[in-house]
């Protein structure tokens, strides 16, 4: 055999293992811009006493209402207080609450996903029944209702049944995506290739299908961060989420932010593209570490 | 000199219909600029049949999708060249006036009949559409027309055809719907790009029979992309043979299949196994793969592959005249042609170990059914019938250890459905699948995993069969390290180099993704995997069909050596009535879920004794054209049966030659005509 081999082309193997980070940089460019907007955010959330110039609850009504200027960069809201340094700090309860939720509910949205796939039958029935009723609520009213029901737990400062009431919408809808990823997988020949070698369900599961639903997987992920901070912002705006003097985005929008928009439009102005921004950025992220995850897509 | 073929084109009748002048298009892609045509000139007369023939990559469909203006944009574009239609040069033509040309001077027929029909709009609508946009014809006038082309294309029933949709007809039905969509404005040119390539053999048969007819009759130009000579042989008036984006030989094909002078289209000749000839031992083969078309070499673009390289190969070949319109691009065309330099590269002989067949059975597949629930639309539209698919039906057959059965039949028949059955990926309905004298439809989960070793499949697609998220050596180490074959990850490693070497792979593609690699070396990959776990048996569905022909010969040369060798036994699937010769000792024919024949290789080519296999071997295309004029018109007629309806009493009645009334009301008993040689027929 050695003469068939001998005439195929030699190519030299690919230098592998290049900074990672530039790598990534160097194929998805985008990405690597939404990976700082991400990484700033994060600084800014674990660290902020170093990054904001005031604290968050510190009231000066010498200040209110007052326009952006040197001292304070995003102006200042009905109480004095500095937005800039409410943005700041609020980015910790989004990065949280965002992370947490899209997590907790991704995971177990995943698995529910590929079991529902892999064992087909009545196991796949009563998933999709499930998942269905879940579907049937609109995200907002489902959790809402959870919040009511559950009540404010806090857990190191965090509302954990704030968390569990995001995470239960995004279930059904990542078990959706990622069930009609897996059956698409599951009825590929390496699958019945692994099949036929007698491997068990356990190692079919997780080396063979798992890694060719991380693609859907990872979307699904970092666009519920991104939800989830939407959520979130919509749950405090509506009194349900962070309750004051905390400093969140959604909650900076609501109240008399609204009642002031015409004086202080800073103070709607800035939340939200604090939002946007967060928003953008996760699904930007989730797009391009989709394809950079991808052996297929490497050059 | 442009201007001037230019003129004599605008002459008269005896200029050409279609020119096409030293075309060159471009693909940009973020990995470079692929030249995937480059300088290709042939012409197309009046009512001929031209072929282009090339391996998958050579250029060859994109050379006719840059006639029709359709080349993905903005990656592709025409970068240099004319392509002139009756002196009408297509590339200076507006949008509009392009546009125009499309479907009513040139139509084209794609090569999948399921995906090139839009599944939401009946047939009819699809047949009228060009009618109505480019003959301006108002409905009635359409729908006579579209009546008048179904039967053209030999489709009976029109009336009730017309509303049907493309789900209700079969492969072979929506290719003929296709050729009458081609058709329906009278067109000068169709071009054909592997318009039979998803079709079985007998439908293939059928519709490049209605092509050629239908292009005598009503004087169209056919252009036939395809990558399979024995349709060109038939079929084409002159070929023109593509390599790496440029036509390294052009000519009648007489010229060429008589006399070839270009080493490349020798090999593509010598690597299909032929049904006309002596069997030989090993198919001689092109060994290595095209150039990458981004960076081709500056000389001959086939040097490096070619047997009789010399050293002026470096240098770049002109494209010269060697006979009357018989063009080469090789500097040792002379030789060549005068058949000085006719063996290639003498394939390795065979590894010295004869195959041990012996009579001991090892696998013993009895009275196997596999029965399929599906659900059909009811009378109502919320009313669902349940009807059953009879997939398999009462198959027997046995394989002695060290041999290799061929299993051959059309697609539907069955055949892939038996493999699976005894790979135990499917639990059949109903019979025994015993394997070295284990029943192995009910053998428990311990006895099973023994068993999976033994018993290893190779299969069709060796894009699909690989985990694109492992690396070649975590595939092929993956078993080793999960049945714990191998100790320790030096010696795991070991071993995977061991095998990738048995199979022609490098060690160093050992870190490399699937993706990475060519078709032919990933089914090398898959044989790796297959061979890791040191099986004695191995099912091979279809694993040549879908690699290039020049790469087929490696692989079965490859599956060969390792049955020497290893003492393996194969269950060999295929449609290929020519690669299953080829490899197999005994060939079972199967037909809607049951065995036709089954019998020795010899005495089935010989001598077939089922008027099935005998239309097989009839409708199979043979690469020499003198050959196959002498030929009977053959083609089966009619479809396939669907599977949910069988033909009551023998399943082939209703395409048989010489079914008569008992084969209509009573199912053959399968009887042994002599030693070996087992047919189910009333008549044999």
């Amino acid at each position: 055999m050695a003469d068939v081999a001998s005439a195929l082309p030699v190519s030299v193997p690919l230098a592998r293992r290049r900074g990672a980070l530039l790598e990534f940089s160097r194929q998805q460019p985008l990405g690597a811009v939404s990976f700082v907007v991400i990484f700033v955010m994060m600084f800014a959330g674990l660290l902020p006493q170093f990054v904001a110039p005031y604290d968050p609850l510190d009231i000066d009504f010498a200040q209110i209402l007052g326009a952006p200027s040197w001292e304070h960069w995003f102006g200042t809201d009905a109480f004095g207080r500095d937005i800039f340094s409410r943005i700041i700090w609020g980015s910790r309860t989004a990065l949280v609450i965002g992370f947490a939720s899209s997590f907790i509910g991704s995971a177990i949205g995943a698995v529910l996903g590929i079991a529902s796939a892999y064992f087909g039958g009545r196991i796949d029935t009563w998933i999709q029944r499930f998942v269905d009723v879940l579907l049937a609520f609109p995200i907002i009213v489902l959790a809402l209702v959870v919040v009511a029901a559950l009540r404010k737990t806090v857990v190191y400062g965090v509302d954990v049944n704030l968390i569990i009431a995001i995470a239960i919408p995004i279930v059904p809808r990542v078990a959706r995506v990622v069930r009609a990823a897996a059956l698409t997988v599951n009825v590929m020949p390496y699958i019945d290739a692994a099949r036929a070698a007698g491997y068990s369900d356990q190692r079919i599961i997780f080396r063979h299908m798992a890694p060719n639903v991380v693609a859907p997987f990872l979307i699904m992920f970092t666009a519920f961060i991104a939800q989830a901070i939407l959520l979130e912002a919509s749950l405090s705006f509506l009194g349900l989420g962070v309750t004051e003097p905390t400093a969140a985005w959604g909650l900076m929008l609501s109240g008399n932010a609204a009642d002031f928009y015409r004086e202080a439009p800073w103070m709607v102005i800035f939340p939200g593209v604090a939002i946007s921004l967060a928003v953008f950025a996760f699904n930007l992220y989730g797009d391009s570490l989709r394809d950079y995850l991808d052996p297929r897509f490497k050059v | 000199m442009q201007a001037e073929t230019a003129a004599t084109s605008r002459a008269g009748p005896a200029a050409p219909l279609l020119e096409i002048e030293n075309l060159h298009v471009h693909f940009v892609t973020s990995r470079g600029v692929v030249r995937a045509v480059e300088g290709i000139s042939y012409t197309v007369n009046r009512g001929e049949v031209v072929a282009i023939v090339g391996e998958s990559g050579c250029g060859k469909s994109v050379s006719a999708l840059s006639i029709m203006r359709l080349l993905s944009k903005p990656a592709g574009r025409v970068a240099r060249g004319r392509i002139l239609l009756e002196g009408r040069n297509l590339l200076e033509l507006s949008d509009d006036d392009m546009r125009a040309v499309r479907g009513r001077d040139i139509s084209m027929i794609f090569q999948e009949p399921m995906t090139s029909l839009n599944p939401v709009l009946p047939i009819g609508l699809q047949i009228m559409e060009p009618l109505l946009i480019h003959l301006q014809m108002d409905d009635a006038r359409a729908r006579t027309r579209a009546l008048e082309l179904l039967q053209q294309v030999g489709i009976t029933d029109g009336e009730r055809r017309l509303a049907q949709y493309p789900h209700q007809l079969s492969g072979g039905m929506r290719q003929r719907v296709m050729i009458a969509i081609g058709l329906a404005c009278n067109p000068k040119l169709i071009i054909a790009d592997e318009p039979t390539t998803a079709l079985d053999v007998t439908i293939q048969a059928q519709i490049l029979e209605l092509m050629k007819d239908l292009s005598q009759r009503l004087g169209i130009a056919l252009v036939i992309i395809t990558h399979n000579l024995g349709i060109v042989a038939r079929y084409a008036d002159r070929v023109n043979v593509m390599y790496a984006a440029k036509i390294i030989e052009q000519g009648t094909a007489d010229e060429i299949f008589g006399k070839p002078a270009h080493p490349y289209t020798i090999g593509l000749m010598r690597s299909v196994p032929r049904l006309d000839l002596p069997r030989t031992k090993r198919l001689e083969t092109i060994e290595g793969l095209p150039p990458d078309l981004r960076d081709p070499p500056a000389g001959c673009r086939f040097a490096p592959r070619c047997p009789f390289r010399i050293e002026r190969c470096a240098e770049p070949v002109p494209f010269l005249e060697i006979g009357p319109g018989h063009r080469t691009a090789c500097h040792r065309a002379d030789e060549v042609a005068a058949g000085k330099l006719v063996a290639l590269a003498a394939p390795p002989a065979p590894v010295a170990a004869a195959k041990t067949a012996t009579a001991k059975s090892i696998l013993e597949v009895e009275g196997l059914k596999k029965y399929f629930e599906v659900q059909i639309a009811g009378q109502s539209a919320f009313v669902r019938e349940r009807a059953t698919v009879k997939a398999v039906d009462d198959v027997s057959f046995t394989i002695a250890a060290g041999e290799t059965l061929g299993l051959v039949g059309e697609s539907g028949c069955g055949k892939t459905t038996v493999g699976r059955a005894i790979l135990k990926l499917d639990d059949p309905t109903a019979g025994a699948i015993r394997f070295a004298g284990i029943e192995i439809t009910h053998a428990s989960p311990a006895v099973m995993r023994e068993l999976r070793r033994k018993i290893q499949v190779i299969f069709q697609d060796p894009y699909s069969s690989l985990n694109p998220r492992m690396t070649v050596g975590e595939i092929v180490g993956e078993p080793l390290g999960v049945y714990k074959l191998a100790r320790g990850a030096a010696a795991q490693r070991e071993r995977v180099v061991q095998l990738l070497e048995q199979v022609g792979l490098f060690p160093y593609m050992a870190e490399r993704y699937p993706h990475e690699l060519s078709g032919g070396q990933r089914q090398r990959v898959g044989i790796a995997r297959a061979l890791a776990l040191e099986p004695s048996f191995i099912v091979c569905d279809e694993p040549v069909s879908a690699l290039d022909v020049s790469i087929q010969g490696q692989i079965i040369n490859l599956l060969e050596d390792l049955q020497a060798r290893l003492g393996l036994t194969y269950l060999f699937i295929a449609h290929d009535l020519a690669v299953v010769r080829h490899i197999s000792d005994r060939v079972a024919v199967m037909y809607l879920g049951r065995i036709m024949e089954i019998t020795d290789r010899d005495e089935l080519y010989a001598n077939p004794a089922h008027p099935y296999s005998r239309a097989l071997l009839d409708a199979a295309p043979v690469p020499d054209p003198r050959v196959e004029r002498g030929r009977m018109p053959r083609a089966l007629k009619g479809e396939l049966p669907s599977p949910l309806t069988p033909p009551t009493g023998c399943v082939f009645h209703t395409r048989c030659p010489i079914a008569g009334d008992i084969c209509r009301q009573q199912v053959p008993e399968v009887r042994e005509l002599k030693a070996g040689h087992i047919v189910a027929c009333h008549k044999a």
